[in-house]
């Protein structure tokens, strides 16, 4: 895969910090990163920001993780606006979007792509 | 032969839109794009997005990406120099040159500064691009002052953003009043009053002669009438200016004040060239809005390939928020017209103000102005385009009435009226999306890009939508969502008698896809008031709502609050010196509750565990505030001290609470017991409240404080002990078993077949021969209870997720307190700016 290599990958935490079907945070220099883990068909992983760019706080890593219409997202816990987990879009206010890291498994190590 | 070239100058919001609406008609051309902006096009009219936490990537209409796509080169960066008609070329800054068929002229208008000295200070900004942008945020950084000239549109949205950043404001106007082109005196006037109460100084018939260097502050404006006003920064938003040198330069026709003057076409002088948005002059006008500018584009698009399209004018009709003020103006708001009539409603308690101008028969509506309440516009706007006769008292429009209000409902407008004027979206358009196929709010958005633009049109869109459904005959769906096409009802009934015990088998057998926050929590409280299994099982875990999983309540600043259980309101001191001393120790915000106890605010997420490890020791437990669960059974003092009191009611108080503690329901369960019949604990306004009587307890069931009050209805007289607490029994299980998602028993209640007398057949008389099996349900649940947050504690696998980071322990930075009447509160949006750039 070309869209891996160009990335530096770092480590950021184990396998054992994530919790299945949910999500939890990392710091990676001085950003809250939300990693969401879902074991079972297709990727296991995806990175956002942390922070709810509606309500203002840095919450999305405790938000509730499902499918609308068929799209991977995460309900903000504040006022439940949905956001893709693919690529950050918010499904209810066009326009709003958060950032997506790229994030992989490699064993039990947690990695993540720096630019 | 080869392709025929086209080249767009300027890749503002409308030559994006030209270039979009020219790709999707096809055709062969080659297409080049010449920006002036180092990036591609953006959403200018949301700019202001980014002061309130949008980033400009965010606004992106188009990426290189994008055009490259679409197969059209796009050169950023450098500017158009002149046109040389007589070759057919553009020559840019930097020198190069490009050749064309047909020439596009999209270079927008830049803002007008007033030449006044002192404006060219590095202080004095103006507000139109994404870099003006980042001026503004930098100058603003060591700026305590901020003014504003120009008491327009952009003006007052400009002043919204320095009040965003956290500067005192000023707006600084020549004319006598704010938006002189769109509002009336009187509408202009109420304005001023609402953005004066949200502290924004207004100062209106101010020349400025002079900025010089001010004695406190960096800058001082000198006005014409000798005052002035010290500041540390000045935007200008005075106006616009079409941009129209190119044009000018190659001798095409310009207008006395500007502007590149267009016909129906859109062509200039030079049937080869076209002018198109904000740099156009069209009918003697230029048409500072994105709208218009959008249908010149679509008629370029048009006729290039073929088509007849002509451009005719648009309707300047508009609807904002300004400040946080609804404002709105419809089509001749001055009422200039001859022989026009004006009907005016002005409400200085609620600071609205409402003026529509009609034809002289009152039968055509001409013009309108709101300010402050906004609810009107959709309705008069469409009386005004479309042309729709007037009610004969027009006035009913506007007046607030009791009862009937003569609305304009979505069935009455023809297939041609206007839904969405960004993208030019009629009702027939939105009517024919439906009958091809699409049935929901969301296709149509898809189909149509209705509602896509500035969203003014939301409300009127949805209201369509929903109302030709409803013709359709579109059944509602009842399915909680789309993942299980049941109701909350039907899933309680599969859960139980299939004994489903986690969601991944409810969805494995009943539903579709992966859930969400609606079937997920849903279902995780049907697994509970089913089996009562402790929340954080990890097959639970991701089905709670963030309340749940960290049982706290979530703030606005994700921090948490804490409310420990006090059946009944009652309390020892020591207890309350506990309390004391952890709010102390975590420096919680501590407050009484409505619901007597004490809630402990902005704990955060990595020392919840440790607050409720204290909370424990010293003999407390969860309070379920953040669940839908039972809060808090209210007491009144009752027979033990007060003289009227004829049951001790805190005792009975306390005995339900410590049964149904921890009881999981549809919602969330209320309830109060009262010594007699004053009332003090309110318990008619109660899921189930309970009235002290001289030989017992009268029952109440189903009412409800909060949005929709409900008094609660009596259910029984004169019960005993126990003939209370099982018809409590009952009456909890039967609700939970039958209940909808989210709806309390008041709601319950009212859309109960046969109301509370079926009630009382079915806990009383037992009609359905159910009692025993919800009295043996109920049983179950006091059996297994457990505080949550005591076997949370005793569980480090449960604990692992009372983290802030999993890989760090630093606390959220994002969490920032100021302190007011000696504690802390969440820090508002200026003041966070104001202390974070001071920590920097
Ligand atoms: C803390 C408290 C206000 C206070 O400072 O007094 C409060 C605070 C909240 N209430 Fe309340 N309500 C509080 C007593 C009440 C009362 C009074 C009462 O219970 O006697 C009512 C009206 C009675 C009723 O519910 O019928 C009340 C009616 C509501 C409603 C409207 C419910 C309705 O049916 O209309 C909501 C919204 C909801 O539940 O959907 C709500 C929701 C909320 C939430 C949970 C909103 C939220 O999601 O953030 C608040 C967060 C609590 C927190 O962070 O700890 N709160 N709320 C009170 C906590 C009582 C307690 O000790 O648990
Ligand atoms: C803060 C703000 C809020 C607004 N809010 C609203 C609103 O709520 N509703 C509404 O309808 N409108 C609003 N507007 C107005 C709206 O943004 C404009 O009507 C719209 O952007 C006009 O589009 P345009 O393409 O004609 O001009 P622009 O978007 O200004 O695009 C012109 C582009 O041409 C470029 N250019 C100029 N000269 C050259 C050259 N010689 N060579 C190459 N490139 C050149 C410029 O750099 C610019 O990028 C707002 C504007 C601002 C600034
Ligand atoms: S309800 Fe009755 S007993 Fe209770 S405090 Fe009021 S008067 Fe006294
Ligand atoms: S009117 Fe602007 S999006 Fe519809």
């Amino acid at each position: 895969m070309t869209a891996v290599e160009k990335h530096d990958w770092e480590v950021i935490c184990q396998r054992s910090d994530l919790v299945a079907g949910s999500g939890v945070c990392v710091l990676v220099g001085s950003e809250q990163v939300a990693l969401f883990y879902l074991p079972g068909e297709g990727p296991e992983l995806y990175a956002l920001a942390n922070r709810d760019p509606i309500g203002k706080a840095n919450v999305l890593s405790r938000g509730i993780v499902g499918d609308i219409n068929g799209q991977l997202v995460v309900a903000s816990p504040l006022y439940k606006q949905h956001f893709s987990l693919v690529n950050g879009a918010c499904l209810e206010e066009e326009g709003v979007r958060v950032e997506v890291y790229p994030v992989q498994l490699e064993g039990d190590r947690v990695l993540i792509g720096r630019r | 032969m080869s392709k025929r070239r086209i080249i767009v100058v300027g890749n503002g919001m409308v030559g994006h839109h030209f270039v979009e609406s020219l790709v999707a008609r096809g055709g062969d051309y080659a297409i080049t794009i010449l920006g002036e902006e180092p990036r591609p096009a953006y959403d200018r009219v949301h700019l202001s997005d980014v002061f309130a936490g949008r980033s400009p990537a965010d606004l992106a209409l188009a990426t290189r990406d994008t055009y490259r796509g679409w197969g059209v080169d796009a050169c950023f960066g450098d500017p158009v120099l002149r046109i040389e008609r007589a070759g057919r070329r553009v020559v840019t800054e930097n020198g190069r040159v490009f050749e064309y068929d047909k020439l596009v002229l999209a270079t927008g208008s830049y803002p007008f500064v007033p030449p006044v000295p002192g404006a060219d200070n590095k202080r004095c900004l103006t507000y139109r691009t994404i870099d003006d942008l980042g001026e503004i945020k930098a100058n603003a950084l060591d700026s305590r002052i901020g003014v504003v000239v120009g008491g327009g549109l952009l003006g007052l949205e400009c002043g919204n953003a320095l009040r965003n950043l956290g500067l005192e404001t000023h707006v600084v106007e020549f004319a006598p009043g704010l938006m002189g082109v769109q509002l009336d005196d009187g509408g202009s006037a109420m304005l001023r009053h609402k953005i004066e109460a949200l502290g924004v100084q207004v100062h209106t018939g101010k020349n400025t002669r002079n900025i010089a260097r001010g004695a406190e502050r960096a800058l001082q404006m000198e006005f014409a009438d000798g005052s002035h006003l010290e500041t540390d920064m000045i935007v200008f938003s005075a106006g616009i200016r079409p941009r129209d040198n190119l044009a000018r330069d190659a001798e095409l026709a310009v207008g006395e004040r500007g502007g590149i003057v267009i016909d129906y076409k859109c062509k200039t002088t030079d049937s080869d060239i076209y002018a198109i948005g904000e740099c156009a002059l069209f009918g003697g006008r230029i048409y500072g809005l994105v709208a218009p500018g959008y249908r010149m584009a679509e008629a370029v698009a048009a006729q290039l390939v073929g088509e007849e399209a002509q451009f005719t004018g648009a309707d300047m009709s508009t609807k904002l928020k300004l400040l946080g003020v609804d404002v709105g103006s419809i089509g001749d708001a001055h009422g200039r017209s001859a022989g026009a009539m004006s009907f005016v409603f002005s409400d200085g308690r609620e600071a609205c103000y409402k003026r529509i101008v009609t034809s002289a028969d009152g039968k055509q509506l001409l013009g309108a102005v709101l300010v402050g309440d906004c609810s009107d516009y959709d309705t008069l706007l469409q009386y005004h385009l479309n042309n729709i006769e007037l009610p004969p008292d027009p006035q009913g429009l506007i007046v607030p009435t009791v009862g009937d209000r003569p609305l304009l409902g979505v069935g009455a407008l023809p297939a041609t009226a206007t839904i969405c004027s960004c993208h030019n979206v009629t009702k027939g358009d939105v009517v024919s999306a439906l009958d091809s196929g699409c049935c929901s709010l969301v296709e149509v958005k898809g189909a149509t890009s209705a509602s896509t633009g500035c969203g003014g049109c939301a409300a009127m869109l949805k209201n369509l939508v929903e109302a030709e459904l409803l013709v359709r005959g579109v059944s509602v769906d009842k399915s909680i969502c789309e993942h299980f096409p049941y109701t909350r009802q039907e899933l309680y009934h599969l859960a139980r008698i299939g004994e489903v015990k986690s969601f991944a088998t409810m969805l494995a057998d009943h539903g579709r896809g992966r859930g969400c926050d609606i079937c997920k929590p849903a279902i995780g409280s049907i697994m509970a008031s089913l089996w009562n299994e402790h929340v954080l099982d990890l097959k639970h875990v991701g089905l709670q709502d963030t309340n749940d999983t960290f049982m706290a309540n979530m703030q606005k600043d994700g921090t948490y609050s804490v409310v420990p259980r006090v059946a009944g309101g009652e309390i020892t001191p020591d207890k309350l010196i506990v309390l004391g001393e952890v709010a102390k120790k975590y420096d919680l915000y501590t407050k009484i509750t409505g619901g007597q106890r004490v809630d402990l605010f902005g704990a955060r997420l990595n020392d919840l565990p440790a607050i409720w490890e204290q909370l424990v020791g010293a003999g407390f437990e969860t309070g379920h505030a953040y669940g839908k669960a039972l809060r808090t059974v209210k007491s009144c003092v009752g027979s033990t001290w007060c003289r009227y009191g004829v049951q001790d009611s805190v005792a009975m108080a306390i005995r339900i609470e410590e049964r149904y503690k921890g009881l999981r329901a549809p919602h969330k369960l209320k309830s109060a017991v009262s010594g007699c019949t004053r009332e003090c604990a309110e318990a008619q306004s109660k899921d189930f409240g309970v009235i002290a009587t001289e030989r017992g307890w009268n029952l109440y069931l189903c009412g409800n404080g909060g949005m929709r009050p409900r008094h609660a209805d009596l259910f029984a007289t004169d019960l005993d002990d126990e003939s209370l607490i099982r018809y409590i029994d009952r009456f909890l299980m039967f609700y939970i078993r039958t209940a909808d998602r989210l709806q309390r028993t008041s709601v319950w209640m009212d859309n109960l077949e046969g109301g509370i007398d079926y009630l009382r057949q079915v806990v009383i008389e037992d009609s359905l021969g159910i009692g025993a099996e919800l009295e043996a349900q109920m049983a179950h649940i006091i059996g297994t209870y457990q505080c949550e947050w005591q076997a949370t504690l005793a569980d480090p696998e449960k604990l692992k997720r009372f983290r802030q980071f999993v890989n760090s322990d630093q606390p959220d930075s994002g969490v920032v307190f100021v302190r007011e009447r000696q504690q802390v509160r969440p820090a508002r949006a200026e003041e966070r700016l104001r202390l974070i750039s001071v920590a920097k």
